[in-house]
């Protein structure tokens, strides 16, 4: 299931030209990318940057203090970035990795300079538009001192771009006293092959908080993120929301290390197979005391598949606090006949508890995207897979 | 309103229920005692269509149609609402958002309804989650305020309830059954409330001092017996405890004493 043969996808030559205005895509098109969160009219956002297969089409910041750009300019115009590009990631690391230094063929640069706190926030996307084709992306996040930036990432493909590969790497900065908020929605095809290789460094009273929602099907996609806590009193938090549906398998994990003391952790997941295999992980790890990391991996299987729930706590420290709680279920018939009591048929019952158990709404998304996602909540229809 | 004709009901395979026959009129108040474990909340669950309560013989009746076999949520959109002991924690279902679910698409004013029985500031809670006896009480009368049942099932509305919480606990209940008119609700409409009926579980009786209850029964191991005004009742049970159940029930069995112990 892990093998993933490169050669297969098309890492060049997906040229597009410019988007000025991302309301004029073709409506198929445009609805996907509502789904992964991308409001196409740039409306309540402070830059926008969009990729298409290979190429930048769209990139516009709004904001003094927040610079965003492809990754290739930005490599050219600060001389490769040195400080930034493979200081939290090994290139060496798998072929995924390997590739995207020896092509990396997009992605985006985004800073957000000292003090600047976005209000609104900056969206990316990352669309598979042709058939096949393989992105081999490089995105730097930096969050200089006191710096707020909120992201919304939608990662998606085209209709008709189901057979294709997304291989992205990231990594994050968050200096002292910064707040990065990163939200992520996947909206892949159902054979698409995604290989997310990302990593962050959060400073001292520096807070990351990373949202990662996936309603949809997906060939075969996974990731591990790893944020380090390098500083005194910084926090991490992920929340996953993550569906299988049949054919979908999902291999997703979120790690935190709290290497300086008074640090926190949490790694909150959630995930609902309905057929899919999900390989649910989670990894705190303290190599410094005192700090506290606390880990949910809680799943329901509703209709066939399977959810293997993998939660990891390390530590050699005295006074660390770290727990987890991991379940793996069903939907407790004591909830649903308390719903039932009050004049819920079996399916509302049933699809009610599931919003409540996906709790997207923790995340504290924009309205336009949490309306979105409820709408895909509302069709999973979950009712029928009791 | 009910009618419960010759209703046994067994709990994994248990015969718990043995006989049950009792009859609610529209408008009016029961109320049910007897020892822990004599079937009453077995009866009230029974009622509802709770999975695992099996009626091997009898039948409920309830504004007229037969309910013994129906689904639990068709029994709640006929107008019968219950109040949960204990009810369970709903994780990501936020209180406002179950209350509206509870009022089926009626207008309801949900902060003006919380405001009433000093919920409105856990409307963004999760359900259940964390609640104390008396939050819990609150919000179940919360609930069925906007579900606006007939017949209403209490199941020990003063348990875990503190002095203060009991009196808006007592008050909120004896609205819920005598209806909430308000300067909104038409003449009509208060005449629909006043025939809500109430089922009620009482050990102590302290639910007896808020609403207009019309008649009692004890319960004893499984069978009614004892009918009377609920206040002589609740007397009778504190001067003699349940004595008198067993010797009544022991003649009703040719003599062999109930099996279940005093309490």
């Amino acid at each position: 299931m892990n093998t993933v043969d490169l050669s297969r996808y098309s890492f060049t030559g997906g040229q597009h030209q410019a988007v000025e205005d991302l309301a004029t895509l073709p409506q198929a098109d445009s609805r996907r990318l509502v789904l992964a969160g991308i409001d196409v009219h740039d409306k309540a956002v402070s830059g926008a940057f969009m990729q298409m297969d290979h190429a930048g089409v769209h990139c516009h910041t709004r904001q003094e203090g927040l610079e965003l750009m492809d990754i290739r300019q930005a490599l050219a115009k600060y001389d490769g970035l040195p400080q930034h590009r493979w200081k939290l990631l090994d290139p060496d690391k798998d072929e995924f990795t390997r590739m995207t230094r020896e092509h990396c063929n997009g992605g985006y640069f985004v800073r957000v300079r000292k003090g600047v706190k976005l209000k609104e926030p900056v969206q990316s996307c990352m669309f598979i538009k042709g058939h096949g084709a393989g992105q081999s992306i490089h995105n730097i996040v930096i969050v200089e001192e006191g710096a707020e930036l909120h992201m919304l990432g939608g990662c998606v493909t085209a209709h008709e771009a189901s057979h294709a590969a997304h291989l992205g790497i990231t990594e994050y900065y968050v200096e002292k006293g910064g707040k990065l908020t990163f939200t992520m929605i996947h909206n892949w095809g159902e054979q698409t092959v995604v290989r997310p290789r990302s990593a962050g460094m959060v400073a001292e009273g520096g807070q990351f908080q990373n949202n990662y929602i996936l309603l949809k099907p997906v060939g075969n996609l996974q990731m591990n993120p790893l944020i380090t806590l390098a500083g005194p009193h910084a926090v991490a938090r992920f929340n996953s929301v993550v569906v299988a549906p049949t054919g979908s398998y999902v291999d997703a994990g979120n790690r935190i290390e709290l290497a300086a003391s008074n640090t926190r952790g949490e790694v909150i997941s959630r995930v609902l197979t309905t057929g899919g295999t999900v390989i649910n992980r989670g990894l705190i790890r303290a190599s410094a005391s005192p700090a506290k990391g606390h880990l949910e991996c809680k799943g329901l299987i509703m209709g066939g598949g399977r959810i293997h729930a993998i939660p990891e706590l390390d530590s050699n420290q005295d006074g660390v606090e770290l727990s987890h709680e991991a379940a793996v279920g069903k939907i407790a018939q004591e909830e649903m006949e308390y719903l039932m009591a009050r004049g819920l048929d079996e399916d509302e019952a049933a699809s009610t508890i599931v919003r409540g158990f996906l709790n997207v709404e923790i995340m504290g998304l924009p309205a336009p995207l949490q309306q979105a996602m409820d709408e895909q909540i509302a069709l999973l229809d979950a009712g029928n897979a009791m | 309103m009910l009618e419960i004709r010759n209703l046994h009901v067994s709990v994994h395979g248990v015969p718990v229920l043995k006989g049950i026959d009792l009859h609610v009129a529209p408008g009016e108040t029961f109320i049910l005692f007897g020892p822990n474990g004599s079937g009453k909340t077995t009866l009230l669950l029974s009622l509802m269509g709770f999975s695992g309560y099996e009626v091997t013989q009898g039948q409920i009746f309830f504004k007229g149609q037969e309910i013994t076999h129906a689904p639990m949520h068709e029994r709640a959109r006929l107008g019968l609402g219950m109040s949960f002991q204990r009810p369970p924690t709903i994780h990501g279902l936020s209180t406002g958002k179950l209350v509206e679910l509870c009022g089926r698409g009626r207008t309801l004013d949900i902060p003006a309804l919380a405001r009433t029985v000093h919920f409105d500031r856990f409307l963004q809670r999760d359900v259940n989650a964390g609640f104390s006896g008396g939050e819990l009480k609150r919000s179940e009368l919360l609930q069925l305020m906007a579900q606006q049942p007939d017949l209403v099932l209490f199941d020990e509305p003063e348990s875990g309830v503190d002095l203060e919480n009991m009196a808006l606990v007592g008050k909120t209940v004896r609205h819920l059954l005598d209806g909430m008119p308000d300067s909104g609700t038409t003449l009509r409409e208060q005449a629909r409330q006043r025939s809500t009926s109430g089922l009620i579980i009482t050990h102590t009786g302290h639910i007896l001092e808020y609403v207009n209850a019309h008649r009692g029964q004890v319960m004893y191991n499984g069978k009614l017996c004892c009918e009377a005004r609920p206040r002589e009742i609740l007397d009778h049970i504190a001067r003699h405890g349940y004595q008198e159940c067993l010797r009544c029930l022991a003649g009703d069995t040719f003599g062999t004493i109930a099996e279940a112990p005093l309490p």
